[in-house]
């Protein structure tokens, strides 16, 4: 009884409620998605996806229940085990997997689809999170780097390789917990600036932009010369800095018209340009914002939303769920979910904040970015401002797997920190 | 520093969500195109099918050209029947079909977007109903274009298109992603061969629509459309009047018509029999055709021209007798006497030169002028020379196109066989073979295949005096005026243009005065020919001629294959020389000869 009520007491109810909350309004929204009016079917119904959602919530609890009861230091200890179980699901999925809209992604279980990816993510997060809590362990190390590029690329790699290009980027977000561990920001700020310029190159004639790179290269080297004490040196630096900027140029035009497939290029173009392929890439993007868009300030009211509606949005319960609460509760609606996602973010880094235990503390950042990195992609591809790419929001997109994963992914933090004073 | 950190990052998380709640307020408060919820605008697609090239004859005549179609796709959702009888009725369609398209378009949740739904239908049924279309909503009328064969011959080389499949689409996808379902694709002959080039590109048009399927506008003002781009028009090597021609003296037989113009590779005439009307093939009834003329147990769809493989025969002694004279194992003039001892002949005993033995065609000749090909190394060795011989042979032989298929400008083609080192030796044993066990080739029979179309080539060849141009279909593309550039490499044959002489003296003569003189022969044009009458172990033996004409320059030139019908001296070289009569002067002068062809019952 004494345990129980530890555990009560030390679970942070403060996130419990926020999850509650994201997993109700998603529940009701996937409702108000598939909504009909006149069919008279409820909530519960198991013919649309509202009712099934309503039975993976139930498993969902049972979940919950499982990973609250399990010692703590599981987690720890098994890290790596369910780290390489999984890796294995992927490297299977990719033989004997089914495939569905292009993608090797699922298990056929007959009674549901199982998608190893979805789950790769917290086995990824507890992995890492157990490598870089070792006593000695030093980020200078290249040993050690290249572990961690592999814990991190390894899973990536394979899901990649299904293809699933919008899972992959999701494990990008583990530079934020390499960040708040001492990596230098060096790399971050070069990935950045990596994408920036494919951004730019991907709308710039690569010859204007090359022109533009020289001539302010030459400027720069010129001010430098007049300038800069350091004359050859900070010169000759400048002068390379140009060069590899147009090297770089040079090679994304080349990746872009040789590697990248043309649907993919559209969706990338699309960006800026919405009415390039309207009926494709942009088909999506524009029917999300004007459904979207139509909600006005505060929506249109509880399963009022029209163009949500008869399937004019592709992937409308799953990755476009976003569009569903936009048209309903408009922007005060947008405002709600944002600001509830954006405080479980911040509430899962300062637990994480509070551990004493390494490997909590690594895990608990893992956590927060990978729920970041769903959150940002996902409703920036719903409002134009990233390509439409295939990732669920967490909690609010319909499917078993993706609720289950992150409830997984959520929990094992929650247990973590219940137990964050019986560290030594 | 890792303090400041956590800041950065929690910082940069709210920042995100700034950023969003700031787009989203663009989106939804400020921007008044998206706040129109009364009208639930969407965007529709007009695909605008190109015009898939033409294709005439050499002349200019039309032999393949587009005919309007109709397909019709329906929106379920828009879709409302008062009266389903009169519907069903009106498209002559039962209510069953209504029935299951409509379940078909919930199922893959289709609903909203067309759906296909009636296919191909042909101009005058659509005129019927055009008209009462209008009284129904929901459905969408697609103006398509289907092939149409005016001249109802050269069903084999033309080929059909019809609709493309998932395993098409999912290949030609990888490298082209131009492809949609519902797309007409080449599937034979040269609408496959020239498909991308036919084909033209798609153009679309977006309009705005409301909920009614009113249309209120162009997307973007039409920046997003594109115009469809015709394809490009093929000019085909063939002369249809001498097409249809030699179809038509091939109807009732067995067998395959090649006619090259040497100086070019063009193809004049390629008739396969028997064969079939172009015209079943296009069209709503193609799949119902198609299956058909497969299961015709005569294989209509088999182009024997390209893929019927029989051993030459007598024709090869010409190729046999450029090889020796090559080797310099014979020259011009020398004369052998044979006995008739070594193998079966119809040429008597007596003394031989290149000229006679071709113009008498003499077996025995030929077997031992092989036989010194073959023995030639002289090592000592019997087997070894045998060996090293043949691979010389060999060399020689498919120079002049023999043993692979010559890459014409449409698929399946057969490449024939010559027989190789590697193929004796595992047959017989490595050096246990030689002349005696491999005579046969010396007169065109044995392992060794030829189809009809490399022996119109071989005729190119020799009257060419020791080139030749690949054969191909298509002369000029679009506005290039020229055809691929494949087929417009010159080939050349290691054998002296000297030696060329001497053969063409020789196939001069047989029509002159040898197996070709009764049916080869023409009153102004002097024509070069050989005779070849095939060994079939089934039945009567095959008719075999190659010809070209006239003797010098020459203009044309053929090859032509009848089963079952005989010596080579007969049938074949009939059909070779009315070929020729035909495309040179216009008409045959001895209407016996087309009489004998016309009316000749040469099989089953």
């Amino acid at each position: 009884m004494r345990r129980y009520e530890d555990i009560t007491k030390k679970i942070d109810w403060i996130t419990v409620a926020l999850f509650g909350a994201l997993v109700l309004i998603g529940w009701l929204n996937i409702y108000a998605a598939v909504y009909e009016e006149g069919s008279g079917k409820s909530i519960f119904s198991m013919d649309i996806n509202s009712g099934k959602q309503f039975i993976w919530i139930l498993f969902d609890v049972i979940l919950i229940v499982v990973i609250l009861l399990l010692d703590f230091r599981t987690y720890e200890s098994f890290a790596y085990y369910i780290f390489g179980f999984f890796v294995l699901f992927l490297l299977g999925v990719l033989f004997i997997g089914v495939e569905i809209s292009g993608a090797r992604s699922w298990f056929d279980l007959k009674l549901f689809l199982f998608q190893p990816s979805e789950f790769a993510k917290f086995a990824t997060a507890l992995a890492l999170a157990k490598f870089m809590s070792h006593y000695n362990f030093k980020f200078g190390k290249l040993k050690n780097q290249l572990i961690i590029a592999t814990i991190v690329g390894a899973p990536a790699l394979l899901i990649l390789m299904q293809p699933d290009a919008g899972t992959t980027m999701i494990f990008a977000g583990f530079a934020i917990v390499l960040y708040r561990e001492g990596m230098s920001p060096f790399l971050i700020i070069m990935g950045f600036l990596a994408v920036a310029l494919f951004m730019i190159t991907l709308f710039v004639d690569p010859t204007y932009l090359l022109f533009a790179i020289i001539g302010i290269g030459t400027t720069v080297t010129i001010f430098i010369i007049a300038i800069s004490k350091k004359k050859v040196k900070n010169s000759l630096i400048s002068i390379a800095i140009t060069l590899v900027v147009g090297g770089v140029v040079l090679s994304v035009d080349k990746i872009l018209s040789d590697v990248l497939q043309p649907h993919q290029q559209n969706r990338v173009k699309t960006l800026v340009d919405p009415g390039i392929d309207p009926k494709g890439a942009g088909y999506q993007v524009l029917q999300s914002k004007m459904a979207i868009g139509s909600g006005g300030f505060s929506g249109k009211g509880f399963l009022n939303g029209s163009l949500t509606k008869l399937d004019y949005i592709p992937f409308q319960s799953t990755d476009f769920i976003f569009c569903t609460l936009g048209e309903e509760h408009g922007w005060l609606g947008s405002f709600i979910i944002i600001v509830l996602f954006l405080a479980l973010f911040i509430r899962v880094i300062n637990i994480s904040e509070r551990q004493k235990s390494r490997f909590a503390r690594i895990y608990g950042y893992g956590v927060a970015s990978i729920m970041f990195m769903h959150f940002a992609i996902n409703i920036a591809m719903t409002i134009g401002l990233f390509p439409v790419i295939g990732i669920p929001l967490p909690f609010l997109s319909y499917g078993g797997s993706s609720l289950w994963a992150f409830t997984i992914l959520l929990f094992i933090l929650i247990k973590l920190d219940a137990h964050r004073m019986q560290i030594l | 520093m890792k303090d400041e950190r956590r800041h950065f990052i929690k910082g940069f998380f709210i920042v995100i969500g700034i950023v969003f709640l700031i787009k989203l307020f663009s989106i939804q408060v400020l921007n008044p195109n998206y706040a129109d919820a009364a009208e639930r605008n969407t965007i529709k697609e007009e695909v605008e099918y190109p015009y898939r090239g033409l294709i005439t004859d050499r002349n200019g005549k039309l032999i393949v050209y587009n005919t309007p179609v109709y397909d019709i796709k329906i929106v379920v959702d828009e879709f409302f029947l008062q009266d389903t009888t009169k519907f069903c009725n009106l498209f002559g369609i039962e209510k069953k079909y209504l029935k299951e398209v409509i379940a078909k378009s919930k199922k893959e949740k289709h609903t909203y977007k067309p759906f296909p739904f009636l296919k191909q239908i042909p101009n005058h049924e659509f005129a019927a109903i055009q008209d009462e279309l209008i009284n129904y909503s929901g459905l969408n009328i697609v103006p398509r274009t289907v092939r149409s064969y005016p001249q109802q011959a050269l069903a084999n080389v033309l080929g059909c298109i019809a609709e493309i499949d998932k395993r098409e689409l999912a290949s030609a996808n990888d490298t082209s992603e131009y492809y949609r379902q519902g797309d007409y694709v080449g599937k034979t002959g040269l609408e496959y061969n020239y498909e991308a080039l036919l084909r033209g590109k798609r153009g679309v048009k977006y309009k705005w629509v409301n909920r009614l399927g009113i249309e209120k506008g162009k997307y973007r003002g039409g920046d997003s459309d594109t115009a469809s781009v015709p394809g490009e028009n093929l000019v085909s090597t063939i002369d249809i009047d001498l097409q249809k021609y030699v179809e038509r003296l091939l109807d009732g037989k067995v067998g395959g018509v090649v006619a090259i113009e040497p100086s070019t590779g063009e193809i004049l005439a390629m008739a396969s029999a028997p064969s079939y009307n172009p015209n079943i093939l296009t069209g709503r009834d193609y799949g119902e055709n198609y299956t058909m003329l497969t299961q015709d147990s005569l294989k209509p769809l088999f182009n024997r021209p390209l893929m019927a493989q029989y051993p030459p025969g007598s024709m090869f002694k010409t190729l046999q007798a450029l090889v020796a004279l090559e080797e310099g194992v014979i020259t011009a003039n020398e004369r052998i006497y044979v006995d008739g001892s070594l193998v079966g002949d119809h040429a008597p005993p007596g003394y031989y030169n290149v000229i006679k033995g071709i113009q008498k065609s003499s077996n025995n000749y030929f077997y031992k002028v092989f036989g010194r090909i073959l023995n030639k190394s002289n090592t000592g060795n019997y087997f070894e020379d045998a060996s090293i011989g043949l691979k010389r042979w060999r060399e020689y032989v498919t120079s002049f196109g023999l043993g692979s298929p010559l890459g014409i400008d449409i698929p399946s083609s057969k490449g024939g066989k010559v027989p190789t080192v590697e193929y004796y030796d595992n047959i017989y044993g490595k050096r246990r073979w030689a002349l005696s066990t491999i005579y046969s080739l010396s007169i065109g029979q044995g392992e060794l295949l030829v189809t009809p179309i490399q022996m119109a080539n071989l005729a190119a060849t020799i009257g060419n005096k020791g080139y030749y141009y690949t054969p191909h279909l298509i002369k000029e593309i679009g506005d290039t005026g020229l055809p691929l550039p494949k087929y417009q490499k010159k080939n050349n044959v290691p054998v002296d243009s000297v030696h060329f002489n001497t053969v063409i003296e020789a196939m001069a003569a047989v029509v002159e005065s040898g197996t070709g003189q009764y049916r080869a022969k023409l009153k102004d044009i002097q024509v070069c020919g050989k005779t070849s009458t095939v060994e079939n172990p089934h039945g009567e033996d095959h008719s075999g001629f190659i010809a070209f004409a006239p003797k010098n320059n020459p203009k044309i030139a053929v090859a032509a294959y009848v089963e079952n019908a005989g010596q080579g001296a007969r049938a074949a070289a009939s059909i070779a020389s009315l070929t020729i009569e035909k495309y040179l002067i216009g008409q045959t002068e001895r209407p016996w000869i087309e009489d004998y062809v016309l009316k000749g019952d040469f099989i089953y």
